[in-house]
């Protein structure tokens, strides 16, 4: 088809006339877009990867039925558990196509390397799946909310129950990255003042590592009565299978510091029977948590939500409250004013319930510990965990002092 | 107690042990790489992949079939190795004629092909296979706590590597195969059919990776990247051993087991590198690799 200029300027003739066009035109620039970033392919692809980008789409399609009026995408990338990918993706994100909230990021060494991009673009940065708690500490910055959980409360939940327990002398096994050392550091502290020892330590290359038989070899050899791992996903999966494997489990008892309901079903019920394990979320906790899971888990049969996926959807919808509280124009202006915003309102949800988000960007979530079912005990699919203890949210994290974040005023 | 370099010695025993298996996954896995190599001239990076496949087909043969660990050793690589035949026979076979890089990257894509749809039909956290109960229980052997399946890991491995060697450098079908790759027309002028014994032979190092991959499945999680990890440490091998060499590449998986296994006491951070400090090294001092003959 050829068009003649006549054609051209009636069109731009009825353009100008039509009353629908310019209210279409205001509707397109106030697009909030939300770009999800985890492991889309890695050791991380279950405890993130593509559920919790369903999730995310689920907040919208909640909040969206009653608030049609607001104009939202979501899109999402895999980072590989690369920081430079992560970060020129990230920058791409928010130079070319206008992304205005980054969500989820997994891997400490990933979500700490893009903090310093969304405080420079003054975006607004959720992050569900990673764990270090640097990231509301020192590295914290006013553009960013800590969702779901970090190591602090990990080490506090199933250390301190560890501790209690008797088990005062540690050895580690640790990712040698980021999250893994925040992880360790966080769970010595802990230990010390609880009058406890560390007798050795293992850092391990990540990632890359699957045989973990020469280090449970050197925590045996220790003496030390717990053994705390300080890795996630696979790395969990496969070192638990090995400590099972060589025996380590009947002299030493087992602190999988931070292992999800989808690396309990990895490793099967008659290996994971036993351990003890903290998330802030667990599907069969209560009439909400429930409720949420039957929502989604038909979308993601094979993996259902986790607490990171929680986060997603718990995050996404706190957020399209806040920009819908106060605007699409508003929130895209400016990161800092969106995430006060979202500090100010109280949080309510079916996954985590009510909960309140501190002025250094710790959302306090409560922490449950769990115990892993015997295969005898569970009654259906995903029916895994017992529960243990719980903490609530304000006593479940770092002291806010203690924290030492800049921006925060002691 | 007696102590090694300030290490304890039962511990240090206990790595040597502990580097010997996996070396032994080291062995296979450069063995069939080696095979691929010397016979076909194709650097097979689809390797790890069909590895992973290889514990994957166990896992759907007891979770579908109820067919157990034993059965699924010898019905894995079958399975397998018939797969490599028809990717050998429909894809790599047309490359033949061209640089070793086509291969390379035509199997390297391969690779991520088959990772991926793994990937998308059962996920990356792994999935559980249970040692078989025969083997489950460890035993004390004084400086450490073996698990019965890890010694039969080894003696499967070593009996498996023996053997392929055996066959390739002391029957009369090792020695077709053999002349095959030295000067085709004429041994197909002595009525052999070639192209079969390459597709054959590429089939038969797939099936090694497969059995590897079942050997594996027990011990690590069946997922779709267990291939990967292996990979990279399984090529420097081949290049330390001295490429298409068989012996080369079964006393060099073994040896860098045992280096690896001593990093990770010594410094454990530095264990996933110290392969390829090894090869840098020997690369330097013989080009040709440890075992590799003269171009």
């Amino acid at each position: 088809m050829t068009l003649s200029r006549r054609s051209v300027l009636t069109a731009s003739a009825l353009a100008l006339t039509v009353p629908g066009m310019p209210r279409l035109a205001r509707a397109q620039s106030a697009t909030i877009k939300i770009g999800v970033l985890n492991d889309q392919s890695g050791p991380y692809t279950n405890t993130g990867g593509a559920t919790s980008v369903i999730c995310a789409k689920q907040a919208l399609l909640e909040f969206g039925a009653s608030n049609k009026d607001l104009n939202v995408e979501i899109i999402s990338a895999d980072h590989q558990n690369k920081p430079d990918l992560a970060v020129s993706i990230v920058r791409q994100w928010f130079d070319r196509d206008n992304v205005d909230m980054l969500l989820d990021v997994p891997t400490s060494s990933v979500a700490l390397a893009v903090q310093s991009v969304v405080r420079e673009k003054n975006k607004v940065y959720l992050n569900s799946g990673a764990a270090s708690s640097a990231l509301t500490g020192e590295q914290c910055s006013p553009n960013f909310i800590h969702w779901t959980y970090d190591t602090f409360m990990l080490a506090k939940s199933t250390g301190g129950a560890m501790v209690k327990a008797g088990g005062d002398s540690w050895f580690f096994l640790t990712a040698d990255y980021a999250f893994g050392k925040q992880l360790q550091a966080d769970t010595t502290a802990l230990v010390k003042a609880a009058g406890g020892s560390v007798a050795g330590s293992v850092q391990y290359p990540f990632p890359g590592t699957s045989d973990f038989s020469s280090f449970l070899v050197q925590a045996q050899s220790s003496k030390a009565k717990v053994i705390g791992l300080c890795n996630a996903g696979g790395d969990t999966v496969n070192s638990i299978k090995q400590i099972a494997e060589f025996g380590i489990n009947k002299t030493m008892k087992v602190a999988a510091l931070l292992m999800f309901v989808t690396d309990v079903h990895a490793l099967g019920l008659d290996v994971a029977a036993g351990l003890n394990l903290t998330e802030s979320f667990y599907w069969d906790l209560n009439e909400r948590t429930r409720a949420f899971t039957n929502r989604v888990k038909d979308k993601t049969p094979k993996n259902w939500p986790n607490m990171v996926h929680a986060g997603c959807y718990s995050a996404t919808l706190h957020y399209l409250k806040a920009v819908h509280d106060m605007g699409a124009a508003e929130a895209k202006k400016d990161g800092v004013v969106t995430v006060n915003r979202m500090k100010a309102m109280p949080v309510d949800d079916d996954c985590f319930g009510k909960t309140k988000i501190r002025e250094d960007g710790r959302n306090l979530t409560p922490a449950y510990l769990f115990e892993v079912k015997k295969p005898s005990e569970s009654k259906g699919p995903w029916d895994y965990f017992k529960q243990v203890a719980h903490t609530p949210g304000d006593e479940a994290y770092r002291p806010l002092a203690d924290g030492h974040c800049s921006f925060v005023k002691a | 107690m007696m102590m090694i370099f300030g290490i304890p010695a039962p511990l240090l025993f206990g790595q040597l042990l502990l580097g010997l298996i996996n070396g032994a996954f080291y062995a296979m896995l450069s063995l069939g790489l080696a095979v691929i190599f010397g016979m076909l001239n194709i650097i097979n990076f689809a390797h790890g992949a069909l590895f992973m496949m290889g514990a994957f087909v166990a896992w759907i043969l007891l979770d579908q079939l109820g067919i157990g660990y034993f059965p699924a050793l010898i019905l894995a690589p079958l399975i397998v190795g018939v797969f490599g035949v028809i990717l050998e026979r429909t894809i790599i076979s047309r490359l033949y004629k061209l640089d070793h890089l086509y291969g390379l990257l035509l199997t390297f894509g391969l690779s991520l092909v088959i990772e991926g749809l793994f990937r998308n039909a059962y996920g990356s956290s792994g999935l559980p296979y249970r040692i078989p109960s025969v083997l489950q229980g460890a035993t004390d052997l004084g400086f450490m706590f073996m698990p019965n399946y890890r010694g039969w890991v080894v003696l499967s491995a070593l009996v498996v590597c023996i053997s392929t060697w055996l066959i390739i450098e002391k029957t009369s079908l090792g020695a077709t195969l053999r002349a095959a790759t030295e000067n085709a027309p004429l041994v197909q002028a002595f009525g052999v059919n070639v192209p079969r014994v390459i597709t054959l032979t590429y089939g038969a190092g797939i099936a090694l990776a497969a059995f590897a991959g079942v050997l594996a499945a027990p011990i690590y999680s069946v997922n779709p990247n267990m291939g990967t990890n292996f990979i990279n440490t399984v090529f420097a091998v081949v290049v330390i051993g001295g490429m298409g060499s068989i012996l080369g590449s079964i006393i060099t998986g073994f040896g860098l087991g045992v280096i690896e296994g001593l990093t990770k006491v010594f410094y454990p951070q530095a264990s996933a590198t110290v392969v390829f400090l090894v090869m840098i090294i020997i690369l330097l001092a013989r080009p040709r690799g440890l075992f590799g003959k003269a171009a």
